[in-house]
């Protein structure tokens, strides 16, 4: 019965192709644009850590003095030198780091590449376990080599291929901020979207190209990078950053059950109130702990451009059915001829209106078809976008099944009231009019 | 002409009526809401930023490992860079208006008062309000003694100078009706006696309406190690010029560094602004879309209602009805729709608008928005109608007699 109905709709179509034309535009400009917005925003409000995202943690403790305190007023997003070599020495989680970013320069030995800036990341051993980031070659440092502030990097495989062609460059040397560093490790494919760890660098940045540990970079004034902020009295030389009023550090920390954040969050109470009685800390004891995607949310890190443009794009797309519904009504209403005779020689109304669902589906889904490739004509554009977020907007595979069936569900829809209204024709009043 | 029979007719044909108006409606919410929303980033990427834009350029150098003696490296630079034919301005400073990076601080009228009164962003940099070609209205500019090294400060605000230069904005705000002049503000513990007043100098990165022109400019010379990057002036014309001797010289006075930027000013308005520009493209686009694809689909019911109605169109011609009675009852029929469909609109209009002012800090949408987008669709309604109204006219009468 199937094959019939959609017989009946190709020659429906065929008879009428104007009309049929300006229904598939409407619905494939409608999808078209929906999709185009909702894969970008589908993309930014992503999980960077799947899997893994609900046990990494960023706490917010608030160092600063009375002076312009507000109740309930917001915390602060990083650490000081003081409270994050605390935290990460008291080893309470699974994996737990200490980081900032910064960014310098790169002397090739090769002398055919200029020197160039690269983004680096000064960060603890534990960065690499706590993120799960695969390693191309070697491996990364550990403990020990913080402690003993080894000169040793890890660097991208984007750095690598540069520099080393992609080999193996572990055993080598990097000449970096003009000083020489071996290379232990390359990282494999890692780019987490947000770059939610130290959203400073900016909300989609990329990965960074050089780690470093960061008792090292400290040693040698490594170039920071990223936002400080200071209170109270004292300066914030880079020289003396350790002992400053200046939260410019991020901390991460491994947690792997809800019951042991809940620990870890009374931990950082007593923390903060020990701090209190050591006379450190002066505002009331309060504490966050955030997951990675309670972060997110909290640093509203999807843009509110692109919420906006998904808004849009879902309004155009009722417009555009909303015409298609018109459309279809006039199509069907124009067929009443037809839909008597075959309500006279016997096709229950059930039949007709099956029929009629059809022909509304197979425009679904050659406005789908239509609409995938204007969404993909969309993402072009969106990727030429000067946003940090712009060479991220690709479709996937849950996004084209979500087009077609979007599509094609929409449309059907739209075709039911058109459908109904056609099906309530008295077959022997259209009869009579011949 | 007569509305009852016009009226009568929708009533039998109340569902696609409704769906004209619902149409209408969501057109005319929407459209009023992104052209209201085009015109408040077309304001935005034109705010002005108080410098001389055409005739400034940037070069950001990172030096490659420790520096030696940054003052006297930064002094050697600027003299060579002085002696580019062309060039009629050179320092360094921290940052230049929509230059993304920022330096900022909390500011107070006393060291004992509890809340900053307001954030305001600090330009330090020798020479800055001329070689930025900032218009000061009030007081003095820096004297030549009052000047010091930026490193020479940190961490001791006693060495630091107590002399400032503040914008226009910033004194309306701290000391409003008041001669700023000689009054003092307090940077942390510093405190800064205010000695000049100059009319706009923008924020490197934009917060609210209120605060973009909150700025301060202080008497400290910058160098490579703060991050400080190379301000040129000259000519529109010889800037692109300007910038490789500039870049080249720098180059032989110390191949160990690296420039990270290289641009003229107006590189840096257009790479500020670029998101605006495309969202604005965007919205526009979006809308022209949304006012086709509604006048197709009057098209396309208008040519449905016209087939529909053929032998009522005879009949009425047959009774003696001209062509432009036809043509103006068709018209009528869609300024009716139209009409009910755009109140409709509007109140939905104003709907999308607080919607958009809770999530995205927007204002109310102007009361002018109203009456334009009502005119726009009432246009668009009868340019859509005018085709089928004249295939109706063309209905011969002796359509009635037919069966």
């Amino acid at each position: 019965m199937f094959g019939y109905y959609l017989e009946l709709a190709m020659r429906s179509m065929k008879r009428n192709r104007v009309l049929t034309a300006l229904m598939v535009v409407a619905v494939a400009l409608g999808i078209g644009s929906c999709m185009t917005t909702l894969t970008v925003l589908h993309v930014l409000s992503g999980d960077p850590m799947p899997g893994k995202s609900q046990n990494l943690y960023t706490p917010q403790i608030d160092p600063r003095a009375m002076d312009g305190y507000v109740e309930d007023g917001p915390m602060l997003d990083q650490v000081t030198w003081i409270d994050g070599m605390n935290l990460l020495r008291s080893k309470r989680g699974e994996h737990q780091a200490l980081m900032t970013g910064g960014a310098m320069t790169v002397q090739p030995s090769d002398g055919s590449i200029d020197p160039f800036y690269a983004n680096s990341r000064y960060t603890t051993a534990d960065f690499f376990p706590m993120f799960a980031i695969p390693l191309l070659y070697g491996r990364a440092w550990n403990a020990s080599d913080d402690e003993a502030r080894t000169r040793v990097a890890v660097i991208s495989s984007e750095l690598n291929d540069k520099l080393f062609h992609g080999e193996d460059s572990t055993g080598k040397s990097i000449r970096i901020h003009g000083t020489d560093m071996r290379i232990v490790g390359v990282i494999g494919d890692w780019r987490p979207t947000p770059h939610f760890y130290d959203l400073n660098m900016g909300d989609f940045a990329n990965t960074e190209d050089v780690f470093v540990p960061l008792s090292v970079a400290r040693e040698l004034l490594l170039p920071r990078s990223g936002s400080i902020d200071c209170w109270g009295p004292g300066g914030s030389a880079e020289e003396s950053l350790e002992k400053a009023s200046c939260v410019w550090l991020q901390f991460w920390v491994q947690l792997d059950s809800p019951a042991k954040a809940a620990e870890y969050r009374q931990f950082l109470l007593h923390y903060v109130q020990e701090q209190k009685a050591l006379g450190r800390f002066e505002r009331p004891a309060r504490v966050e702990l955030f997951n990675v995607m309670q972060w997110m949310d909290y640093k509203q890190v999807v843009p509110g451009d692109v919420k906006l443009q998904t808004l849009l794009a879902m309004g155009f797309f009722l417009v555009c059915l909303v015409n298609t519904v018109g459309l279809m009504l006039a199509k069907f209403m124009r067929r009443s001829v037809e839909v008597g005779v075959r309500r006279a020689l016997g096709a229950s109304r059930r039949a007709v209106f099956a029929q009629l669902l059809t022909e509304a589906g197979i425009i679904g889904l050659m406005g789908g078809l239509l609409g995938l490739m204007l969404a993909m004509a969309g993402l072009v554009l969106v990727r030429a976008q000067p946003a940090q977020y712009a060479s991220l907007a690709h479709l996937d595979m849950e996004m084209l099944v979500l087009t077609m069936v979007l599509a094609i569900v929409a449309t059907v829809l739209a075709g039911v009231l058109p459908a109904w209204r056609a099906c309530q024709i008295a077959p022997a009043l259209q009869l009579k009019t011949q | 002409m007569e509305i009852r029979p016009i009226l009568s007719t929708l009533r039998r044909h109340k569902v696609t009526a409704t769906l004209v108006i619902l149409e209408i409606a969501l057109t005319c919410a929407i459209v009023c809401n992104a052209i209201f929303l085009i015109g408040q980033r077309l304001d935005h990427i034109d705010l002005p930023s108080g410098v001389a834009e055409s005739e400034l350029m940037q070069i950001i150098p990172v030096g490659i490992g420790k520096q030696a003696d940054s003052h006297a490296r930064a002094t050697a630079d600027l003299a060579a860079l002085r002696q580019i034919p062309g060039v009629t301005g050179a320092t360094m400073a921290n940052q230049l208006p929509f230059g993304n990076q920022s330096w900022n601080s909390s500011i107070r009228l006393s060291p004992d008062q509890k809340l900053p009164s307001l954030n305001s962003t600090i330009y330090y940099g020798q020479d800055v309000v001329r070689i930025y070609g900032l218009d000061l209205i009030a007081g003095r500019n820096f004297q030549d003694d009052e000047y010091k090294w930026w490193d020479d400060t940190a961490g001791d605000d006693s060495l630091s100078p107590h002399v400032g230069i503040v914008t226009q904005a910033l004194a309306r705000k701290l000391f409003p009706n008041e001669n700023p002049l000689g009054k003092t503000i307090w940077q942390g513990t510093n405190n800064i006696q205010i000695i000049g007043v100059v009319r706009t100098l923008t924020r490197p990165n934009l917060r609210d309406v209120e605060s973009n022109g909150y700025s301060i400019i202080m008497p400290l010379r910058v160098t490579m190690g703060n991050f400080a990057g190379f301000v040129l002036r000259s000519r529109p014309q010889d800037r692109a010029r300007v910038l490789d001797e500039a870049v080249a010289t720098l180059r032989k006075q110390d191949p160990r560094r690296v420039f990270t930027e290289k641009r003229t000013y107006d590189e840096i308005r257009k790479k500020f602004f670029a998101g605006d520009r495309s969202m604005t493209v965007l919205l526009a686009t979006v809308c022209a879309a949304l006012l086709i694809v509604t006048a197709l689909g009057i098209v396309g019911l208008g040519s449905f209602w016209v087939a529909q109605r053929r032998r009522q169109i005879g009949v009425r011609r047959a009774l003696g009805a001209r062509r432009i009675d036809i043509v103006r009852y068709f018209q009528t029929e869609n300024f009716l729709l139209a009409t009910i469909g755009i109140a409709l609109g509007m109140v939905l209009a104003y709907g999308i608008n607080l919607l958009l002012m809770v999530h995205y800090e927007l204002p109310r949408l102007p009361f002018i928005y109203l009456p334009a987008g009502a005119a726009l669709l009432w246009l668009l309604g009868q340019a859509a109608v005018l085709g089928p109204a004249l295939r109706a006219a063309s209905v011969p009468p002796v359509v009635a007699t037919r069966g």
